[in-house]
């Protein structure tokens, strides 16, 4: 079957009661998504699907269908940072790093739909991703500043 | 503490040359002759290992410690970037190969039975002594928060006297004195502006002899240390390109899992896996000691497939519940102390006839929980054995797998990826060691082993439950007395057996930190520890002694501040006086920092606690408040004498990590055992604070000392007491056993 991931379609051979986490990863070689529990409890494997974040351990490839997905590797690239990207760099979020993408997935719906996030809709957005080494506070800065970034403009 | 400076430098070679990956290499070993011990002309003491690779396009640093997200590799790459004038942009990081010239000296003297802050002659030979143990043991290791200890001197030597080959090579070239040069920016520059970029040089000077003592700067001209720099794996790990292990992918390669007995440490004694070598994708399963083995052609058919084995497993080699666990572990209190580390004064005499209180303490067993399940890459191909394993040992790695398989070391390689978090579960080489086994199934085939969250929630080497018995006598003017008795398994040994094969005797630290080793000027101060034997496997978790011993003393503390009706901050800067002031100054800036004293919100209340640990006294004073859905964490300060800051902006992040480590632990963290195995299965029943839980935090960094101390774990300890402290200020309620959340509501 087909998927469409960041844009480009891709065909694939797996089983489709395969989740989502384990195409993208294992088939497709995009590991910037993450295995943390297989549950939807941790929020390491957070994508985007048609723009809404979901959990890609508890998406298999029969529900995705021909929906769009985008993933970390479709938010922005080393070259080209999104404003999100940029805001976690300035305030120097990651320490083992191995949350972010799915944290950063989470934010971006967050920002999306939201202009001006205060912290009951961050905690909202926020709270189904956990982070074993204690970001949450610079996760926290890093949405503020990129809202008033998306905001502005700038 | 400056000790190690002395112990490295008598003698010292930079051995250069070498061209490594299209670059050329600096190596800097140092070493001390020590003629009466024939072992130091072993073949494994001149090694040849390069810290530093100039490339055409900037410097590559060997920073040969584990990324768990400390932030270990960019500082220790900014030690050598400061001594040899790179710009920032111009560096790189590099883990480096498994090697004995990246043996860790400090971790082995972090293990020494001595009080931290009590310097002493005695603590001064054995560590000298120590030093010479770890580097014939040459392993190379994370923990300890020992890397910036260990690699201080080190990694700006290794600059240095790159510096001072790329400076005479500069000199040769333009026919002039090295005094005129100086350098800038990875370049050299001569009085009339002329500029040699190193990757110009670097050829030339990989064939001069360094100095045997390169001149280190001054700190007060340091460019890029003291400051705060950009993390040099930020980029990649925003933009999902950082290689953690689990992300290893190899042409051709397989994809595994395995099952192992949930009962730790129990064999397997029949299994039928019929079933699951039927399933699609499944290339194989296999049989790998005391667990089974699938492979498939993509983790999930792996995982499914391992459910659909049927296993007959053996019974577990320790009491089969947690109730069971416990009743052995306070066993151990009817044998002799084997830890007696502080004994001041004649606590037995001061304990009778005064105020006494005794209060009976308790904490679970836990797990580690890296977001990054356990997992390693590993192919066998023609009689070399190649493994990929995010890891904080990895020369133990490397003779673990090679033992496993019937090779020499030398036939096997480690790589070691970005660690999905550590926090000493990955001082362990089992997952290495299962991927290697699986490998040799597998010739030719390149394997990455994952483990389900599952398998990884069960099969950790845990932090060790452990008991208490807290006695102590009050008058009004304080503690009089002290007398602490722990009772735990001891993870020291657990390691040692597995690591060594054997446990050496002697008195366990590890057992007692925290407790023994507290800057308190109490007259009457016992401290002792009983080993417990229960098999449960248990590893560093951390702060790992500390982490169960804070709760344990500064709880107690603030019982006998409450007895004596004294405020339990002014009580303990009281006993601090005269013993450190480095923990005076470090309350001291607590209790302003958090306004200390001053009058509360209604439904709010305030904890203190204080551990030094790894080099380091911190701190803490947290704020919590009543609310309608329970108690909320609303704002802790943290104040901690780093010694010397190297990075002001990561020993932040490294301090809040900390204490949110400790805070989760000791609100909701819990291992528990039922016919055996481990209940807890993933984040739904062991999990960690969330974005909505977490307080506000203010940090403040001290520094007194002309070298940095550990900063990876010393915010840990203090967090689960001054929690509790700061439950008992609020509610009344002495809270003795974690975690909280079976005695009291927090806020979702």
């Amino acid at each position: 079957m087909q998927i469409t991931v960041n844009g480009q379609s891709h065909e694939v051979s797996t089983d489709p009661q395969t989740p989502l986490l384990w195409v993208l990863r294992d088939e497709l070689g995009l590991t910037g998504t993450k295995y943390g529990c297989g549950v939807g409890q941790c929020g390491a494997c957070t994508v985007h699907l048609n723009g809404q974040p979901v959990r890609s351990c508890s998406v298999s490839l029969g529900d995705v269908g021909g929906g769009s997905i985008t993933t970390i590797e479709g938010i922005g690239t080393p070259e080209k940072l999104a404003v999100i990207q940029q805001a976690w760099i300035d305030h120097q979020v990651a320490q083992c790093g191995y949350c972010q993408s799915g944290q950063i997935m989470s934010a971006a719906a967050l920002l999306a739909g939201t202009t001006t996030p205060g912290d009951a809709d961050i905690d909202a957005a926020m709270g189904g991703n956990l982070c074993r080494c204690g970001t949450y506070p610079r996760i926290r800065a890093a949405i503020l500043d990129a809202a008033k970034r998306l905001h502005q403009g700038g | 503490m400056a000790k190690k400076t002395r112990s490295l430098t008598r003698r010292a070679f930079l051995v250069a040359s070498a061209a490594v990956a299209g670059g050329v290499a600096f190596g800097y070993y140092k070493y001390r002759e020590t003629p009466a011990n024939p072992l130091h002309a072993g073949p494994g003491e001149v090694v040849f290992n390069p810290w530093v690779i100039v490339r055409t396009d900037g410097v590559t640093v060997i920073t040969p410690r584990a990324e768990m997200g400390q932030g270990v590799q960019t500082t220790l790459a900014a030690l050598v970037a400061e001594e040899m004038d790179l710009d920032w942009s111009q560096v790189r990081a590099e883990h480096g190969p498994a090697a004995a010239a990246y043996m860790n000296l400090a971790v082995a003297k972090a293990g020494l039975p001595f009080a931290d802050y009590h310097d002493s002659t005695m603590k001064r030979v054995a560590e000298e002594a120590m030093g010479v143990v770890g580097k014939f043991a040459a392993v190379q290791a994370t923990g300890g928060s020992t890397s910036m200890i260990d690699g201080y001197t080190r990694m700006r030597m290794a600059g240095a006297a790159a510096r001072a080959v790329l400076l005479k090579a500069a000199a040769n070239r333009l026919k002039q004195n090295v005094i005129g040069l100086r350098t800038e920016k990875g370049a050299v520059i001569a009085p009339d502006g002329q500029t040699i970029a190193y990757a110009d040089l670097a050829e030339t000077a990989a064939q001069i002899a360094p100095p045997a003592r390169p001149r280190l700067k001054n700190p007060r001209d340091w460019r890029l240390l003291g400051k705060p720099l950009p993390r040099l794996d930020m980029v990649a790990k925003v933009t999902g390109t950082a290689p953690f292990g689990i992300d290893t992918r190899l042409p051709g390669m397989l994809f595994a899992t395995v099952k192992a007995n949930p009962r730790l440490g129990g064999t397997m004694q029949s299994y039928d896996a019929t079933a699951a070598r039927a399933m699609p994708g499944v290339k194989g399963v296999f049989d790998i000691g005391n667990a089974i083995a699938v492979v498939a052609t993509n983790t999930w058919a792996a995982f499914q497939a391992a459910e659909q084995v049927q296993v007959t497993w053996g019974p577990a080699p320790y009491p089969a519940t947690t109730e069971g666990i416990f009743a052995e572990i306070a066993r151990a209190f009817d044998r002799p102390a084997n830890s007696t580390l502080r004994d001041d004064g004649d606590v037995v005499k001061a304990l009778a006839g005064a105020t006494v209180l005794r209060a009976d303490y308790h904490v679970p067993y836990l797990a580690h929980a890296t977001m990054e399940p356990m997992n390693a890459a590993a192919l066998l191909k023609d009689g070399r054995l190649t493994v990929w394993a995010p890891n904080q040992a990895p020369t133990v790695i490397r003779d673990k797998c090679a033992a496993a398989l019937g090779l020499s070391a030398e036939k096997v390689e480690v790589h070691t990826p970005f660690l999905g978090g550590g926090f000493g579960r990955r001082a362990e080489f089992d997952y290495a060691v299962q991927a290697a086994m699986v490998a040799k199934a597998m010739p030719g085939t390149p394997i990455l082993l994952t483990w389900r969250r599952e398998e990884d929630m069960g099969h950790d080497f845990y932090r060790p439950g452990a008991l208490a018995r807290m006695e102590g006598a009050v008058t009004k003017d304080g503690p009089v007395a002290l007398k602490a008795a722990v009772a735990a398994p001891s993870v020291y040994a657990s390691q040692a057996r597995r690591v060594l094969g054997l446990a050496p005797p002697g008195p366990d630290k590890i057992l007692v930190e925290g407790l023994f080793d507290q800057p308190y000027g109490i007259p009457n101060y016992r401290v002792q520890g009983h080993v417990s034997d229960v098999a449960v496997p248990v590893g560093s978790w951390r702060s790992v002694g500390n982490s169960h011993n804070a709760f344990f003393h500064e709880s107690f503390m603030d019982e006998l501040a409450h007895a004596a009706t004294l405020d339990p901050l002014e009580m303990r800067l009281w006993l601090m006086k005269g013993q450190s002031p480095r923990a005076v100054k470090v309350l001291e800036a607590a209790a302003q920092m958090s306004n200390w004293g001053s009058p509360l919100p209604k439904d709010h209340a305030r904890g203190v606690a204080f551990c030094w640990s790894f080099g380091t006294p911190t701190a803490e004073v947290l704020e919590i408040s009543q609310t309608a859905t329970g108690i909320r964490l609303e704002k802790m300060w943290i104040a901690q004498d780093v010694g010397l800051a190297l990075d002001p902006d990561t020993i932040e992040a490294q301090a809040i990590s900390g204490a949110i480590y400790g805070l989760s632990a000791a609100m909701m963290g819990e291992i528990t055992f039922a016919d055996g195995a481990v209940e807890q299965q993933n984040f739904y029943d062991y999990d960690a604070l969330r974005m909505q839980q977490t307080p506000v935090f203010d940090v403040k960094i001290l520094q007194s000392l002309d070298h940095p101390t550990g900063v990876g774990e010393p915010a840990t300890p203090p967090a689960a007491p001054a929690l509790a402290n700061a439950i008992f200020a609020l509610t009344g309620k002495r809270l003795r056993s974690l975690p909280l959340n079976k005695q009291v509501t927090f806020a979702g």
